[in-house]
């Protein structure tokens, strides 16, 4: 967004123009840092966000992840007033689908758990689901439901835009196509960062870069447990208004949902995906995904898709994503490896994250995401991962 | 031009729309599509790219030949559904 001469000294470096990157450097600014760089080796949500479905999901089987992801639609609720933008923020509900004898266990214990932290959610019979929330899917299988009308979805493209808009707005400067070769320290604590565009000297950075964070956390000998896997997604021609809720299903693998200018969009998890960076799109994956489609919304059959794509998740052993300091090197900050639910706790993550840097105690202590569980040993691993 | 010629056709985005875009900032093919949606319809920006670029070109200068252009994704074409799914065409 800046086209003169690059900073060369600010008081925080985030690395990474996705939601999250995007989202630390607003608060980080709001919280009065305002002397910050966003670096991003490409475009804004060139990464993981622009390739996401947008579902915003407070359905989670642990309670400091649905805490999170209830934080954040309290604050995606006001935040296109926030950030004076359209983010397509739409709370169409999303409908979980049962079929195992392990979703039904599940289920009932994740509704209990949800409905104390005070979620809306409800347990539908399938024959509640046509006359409740969609009348053209197919429950042939369905055990049961869980139903949760205030969950909700946005534009990831837009929500990252007026991030980083509202940022550069407060001061912070965003330098898009400027990859960083590396991270820079001196002794114990972070002093810089080292673009292709010349050195950022700074005591703070953000490692905010998805998949890719690994890397960066590798050019100042820090391991950080995320490893990629390729994730696939299509998207159809648009239809008339028809579909409000995101459906998903665990056993069954997939999510989808209608968006804003009518197209519907989704994808599964391909369950014998080889980690890698690769982001090439599949044969397989469009064969495979029109048969579910076919099988859930028959009347889609005749619907035509218009393009498939491929994202990375940045997945880590509990599948939840790595925030806060370093131990051992003061200044370097961790904010990735949300595997496959960033976009959707990212306004609160990222606040809470800004709280930290800006040395204040954050509302919400997440201590609990740092990397050092790692080495700590027991983890909590969340079930309600799609 | 006019502000209201209509350069994406899939997607109705006008000359008006897209100037206004890369004059926010928005000064590559990529970064206009996640926004405005150019290339994001049926013709993946077949029609559109190459206007658009030259676009681009006479507000921010550089060289079309230069610029990077979309990915093509699949399929090439919009197929149905249930074509994909291997149910054939039966009505």
């Amino acid at each position: 967004m800046t086209r003169d001469a690059m900073k060369t000294n600010a008081d925080c470096v985030i690395i990474g123009g996705g939601v999250v990157g995007a989202a630390v450097a607003y608060y980080l600014a709001k919280g009065g840092m305002t002397n910050c760089v966003l670096l991003e080796s490409e475009y804004l949500s060139s990464g993981a966000t622009g390739r996401c479905g947008g579902g915003i999901r407070q359905q989670w089987s642990t309670e400091p992840n649905a805490q999170l992801a209830m934080d954040s639609v309290r604050i995606f609720k006001t935040l296109e007033e926030e950030l004076d933008a359209d983010i397509e923020f739409l709370q169409g509900g999303y409908l979980v689908l049962a079929y195992t004898d392990e979703d039904v266990e599940q289920f009932h214990k994740n509704f209990k758990l949800q409905r104390r932290l005070g979620l809306d959610v409800e347990i539908l019979q399938p024959a509640e689901i046509a006359t409740r929330v969609v009348r053209q899917l197919n429950t042939d299988g369905v055990r049961m439901a869980t139903y949760c009308p205030s969950d909700a979805s946005a534009n990831p493209f837009l929500t990252t835009k007026a991030y980083a808009e509202a940022a550069s707005r407060l001061g912070v400067e965003i330098r898009l196509f400027t990859p960083v070769t590396r991270i820079l320290r001196d002794g114990n604590r972070i002093v810089g960062v080292e673009t292709e565009r010349g050195v950022i000297n700074t005591p703070r950075v953000v490692n905010a870069a998805g998949s890719h964070s690994v890397l960066l956390a590798q050019t100042v000998d820090v391991q950080i447990p995320i490893t990629p896997y390729r994730r696939e997604i299509l998207v159809t021609e648009p239809l008339e208004r028809f579909l409000d809720p995101m459906i998903i299903s665990f056993s069954f693998g997939i999510y989808f949902r209608q968006v804003k200018h009518g197209s519907v969009i989704g994808g599964f998890a391909y369950p014998d995906e080889e980690p890698g960076f690769n982001e090439e799109s599949s044969v397989d994956f469009l064969t495979m995904m029109s048969r579910k489609l076919s099988f859930l919304m028959p009347a889609l059959k005749h619907v035509k898709v218009v393009r498939q794509w491929a994202g990375l998740y940045d997945v880590t052993p509990d599948a939840q994503p790595i925030i806060g300091e370093t131990d051992g090197i003061d200044g370097l900050f961790q904010a990735s490896g949300f595997s496959g639910h960033g976009f959707m706790i990212a306004p609160r993550v990222s606040s809470l994250l800004a709280q930290l840097i800006l040395g204040q105690k954050p509302d919400l202590d997440i201590g609990r995401l740092n990397v050092r569980r790692f080495s700590e040993g027991a983890i909590d691993l969340d079930h309600s991962v799609v | 031009m006019k502000d209201d010629v209509i350069i994406c056709r899939c997607e109705d985005i006008t000359y008006g729309e897209i100037v206004e875009a890369i004059d926010s900032g928005l000064t590559t093919l990529d970064e206009l599509k996640r926004v405005l949606r150019t290339g994001m319809g049926p013709c993946q920006g077949r029609t559109c790219s190459r206007l658009i670029s030259r676009i681009i070109v006479e507000r921010v200068g550089g060289e079309v030949a230069d610029m990077k252009t979309l990915l093509d994704r699949p399929p090439t074409m919009p197929v149905e559904i249930g074509i994909l799914a291997g149910e054939g065409n039966e009505e």
